[in-house]
């Protein structure tokens, strides 16, 4: 048996509730920025990606919620040759957030990596734009009427119609398998960041145990049976590879 | 070096370039948009970043970023574009980011209107934003002053280690004065400030000495004629060039009558006051209801002078002109218009 080491730029355990999936998308990012031997500057909003706070030992900066993208935009204009990227939820980047991570993805040679759990886990599992129809949560008790309250936010999808943005994907971390598929995405959004010609985003769905009311087990399998039904798995858009082939 | 003849928003923008302003991102409204065109060919020329942004919002995200990395960051707006930096603004504060911020005012809630106006002074000098900070807030009460503020606007912000907001008007940013612009500074980029994350609940007793410190070395302030005076008029910005004027024409008459000309708004010069006995403090705004007028009250007790009354002139979305000044005068003394405080 091997045993991996915990990568040097997570330099202390972060608050995450039993079973969540962000602990496992940050143990990837970190890894990558070993393995990368880049330095980067990681940008979060509100949330529960505040529980990162003090977690990373390269620059850090806690944002307005919603507003990660443009402080990215900013930060990164200064420090080109950083990896400069956001660590988001669904409702940061997506509802209050929507115009900043549209934006970033319009003209930003930044990477963002958006956490999707399908509702605002950090005030106590209320309804987000990414919320399935009939799912409950306590802003929607009765299950998400999508006729009224909307159908979910494709977050991936509409960036990608946007030309700077080269790379938009969405990984799933419900078994060891997604969960190798999911570094290998979120590796070429940082690329392609690094090679400097565009916008990248990696959706990484995730599961909720806390608010879904589920334990982790029944987590799982609900994003596999039923988030992935609304929320397919895999590339969007891709052309790094000419991108990365000329950078080599 | 010769004057130039510079209108005031561009005046103001080339001197943030020469103080060391390295980044800018901001949003157009009137009246403040000649800063961001200007700055949007003048930075590129000489190496700097502009960037035009989505909304006063990402501008001072942006900015926030910018100042993050420790670049010398500038956004400018007017009114309601400040009004949606404020949640930057007050993070910024939060991290103990130094950045400028230039809010050439406009007149009004909401929308407001275009007319020269100094409506913003509350909001400028009681933070803006959530939470318990100030910004060091300037005013200039003319171009010149303005270039000189802005150009050691970073000295300021840097050595305090908070934002400063330079409140100029409509009518400052409008017109066209004669102006000595400095020599250009050399750029220093600032070490990377707190790295981890965001400041912590000890930040705040931390806060209370920068707060005092900032308390104790920044009050600035202009007297005329105050030391014998029976009426002090107390004005800042345009309103404070008329009540120069006014002061000069009734001391023509005999009458004992000053001025003091708070410089920084914040913090506010609470020092002007001491050692003044008049019979009435006067201040002369350009608002609706009087805002300077509350911390004039509050200097007047403060240096000992409760007792003496403070009257308001606000003479809503116009500057007042002499003759204003001088028929609010003659009813303060005949004890015809009734004290604020």
């Amino acid at each position: 048996m091997t045993t991996r080491k915990k990568p040097e730029v997570w330099k202390k355990d972060s608050s995450f509730c039993p079973g969540c999936g962000h602990g496992i998308v940050i143990r990837l990012i970190a890894e990558l920025i070993e393995e990368m031997g880049v330095k980067s500057r990681e940008l979060h909003a509100v949330g529960c990606a505040c529980n990162l706070n003090g977690c990373w030992n390269d620059p850090q900066l806690q944002c307005p919620h919603g507003r990660a993208a443009a402080v990215a935009v900013g930060a990164k204009a200064c420090e080109p040759d950083d990896l400069v990227f956001t660590y988001q939820g669904d409702g940061d980047a997506y509802v209050i957030g929507l115009s900043e991570t549209m934006n970033a993805g319009y003209r930003g040679n930044i990477t963002s990596i958006i956490i999707n759990n399908n509702n605002f886990g950090m005030t106590g599992g209320q309804m987000s734009w990414t919320t399935l129809p009939g799912q409950t949560t306590t802003t929607s008790k009765k299950g998400r009427d999508a006729l009224k309250e909307g159908e979910p936010f494709k977050g991936p999808e509409l960036l990608s119609q946007f030309e700077n943005v080269k790379f938009a994907a969405r990984g799933a971390v419900y078994n060891p398998a997604e969960v190798n598929k999911t570094k290998a995405l979120i590796k070429k959004a940082f690329e392609l960041q690094m090679s400097g010609e565009g916008y990248g985003v990696v959706e990484v769905l995730c599961g909720c145990p806390t608010n879904w009311k589920m334990s982790p087990v029944d987590s799982n399998k609900w994003i596999e049976d039923a988030v992935t039904r609304y929320y397919g798995l895999g590339i969007i858009k891709d052309e790094t590879a000419k991108i990365l082939k000329e950078a080599i | 070096m010769a004057k130039e003849l510079l209108k005031g928003n561009e005046a103001l923008a080339e001197a943030a370039l020469r103080g060391g302003c390295t980044f800018y991102s901001g949003y157009p409204i009137t009246p403040q948009t000649e800063v961001m065109e200007y700055l949007s060919d003048r930075m590129p020329e000489i190496g700097r970043t502009f960037i035009q942004a989505e909304s006063e919002i990402a501008a001072i995200s942006q900015v926030m970023g910018a100042a993050w990395t420790g670049e010398k960051a500038l956004t400018s707006s007017s009114g309601p574009g400040v009004s949606l930096k404020q949640e930057g603004i007050s993070y910024i504060a939060h991290n103990n980011f130094p950045c400028v911020i230039l809010n050439v005012c406009r007149w009004g809630n909401g929308l407001g209107s275009l007319d020269s106006a100094q409506t913003d002074y509350n909001r400028e000098t009681r933070g803006g934003g959530q939470g318990d900070y100030r910004c060091i807030v300037m005013a200039p009460a003319s171009i010149q002053e303005g270039v000189d503020m802005m150009y050691d606007a970073y000295d300021v912000a840097e050595e305090y280690h908070n934002p400063v907001v330079i409140l100029t008007e409509a009518m400052l940013g409008q017109m066209i004065e004669g102006v000595n612009l400095p020599e250009f500074k050399p750029v220093k980029k600032l070490g990377l400030i707190r790295p981890y994350g965001r400041a912590g609940k000890d930040y705040m007793e931390k806060y209370a000495v920068h707060y005092n410190r900032m308390v104790d070395e920044l009050e600035r302030w202009e007297s005329i004629q105050t030391e014998d005076a029976d009426y002090v008029l107390v004005a800042f910005g345009m309103p404070s060039r008329v009540c120069t004027d006014v002061v000069s024409i009734l001391r023509g008459k005999g009458e004992k009558v000053g001025l003091i000309r708070p410089i920084n708004l914040w913090p506010f010069p609470f020092k002007a006051f001491e050692g003044i006995r008049p019979k009435a403090f006067i201040t002369v705004e350009t608002n609706e209801t009087g805002q300077l007028v509350d911390d004039v009250a509050i200097a007047a007790k403060k240096s000992g002078a409760g007792d003496v009354p403070v009257y308001c002139l606000a003479t809503h979305h116009e500057c007042a002109d002499e003759e204003a000044v001088l028929d609010y005068f003659e009813k303060v003394k005949s004890g015809s218009v009734k004290e604020r405080y």
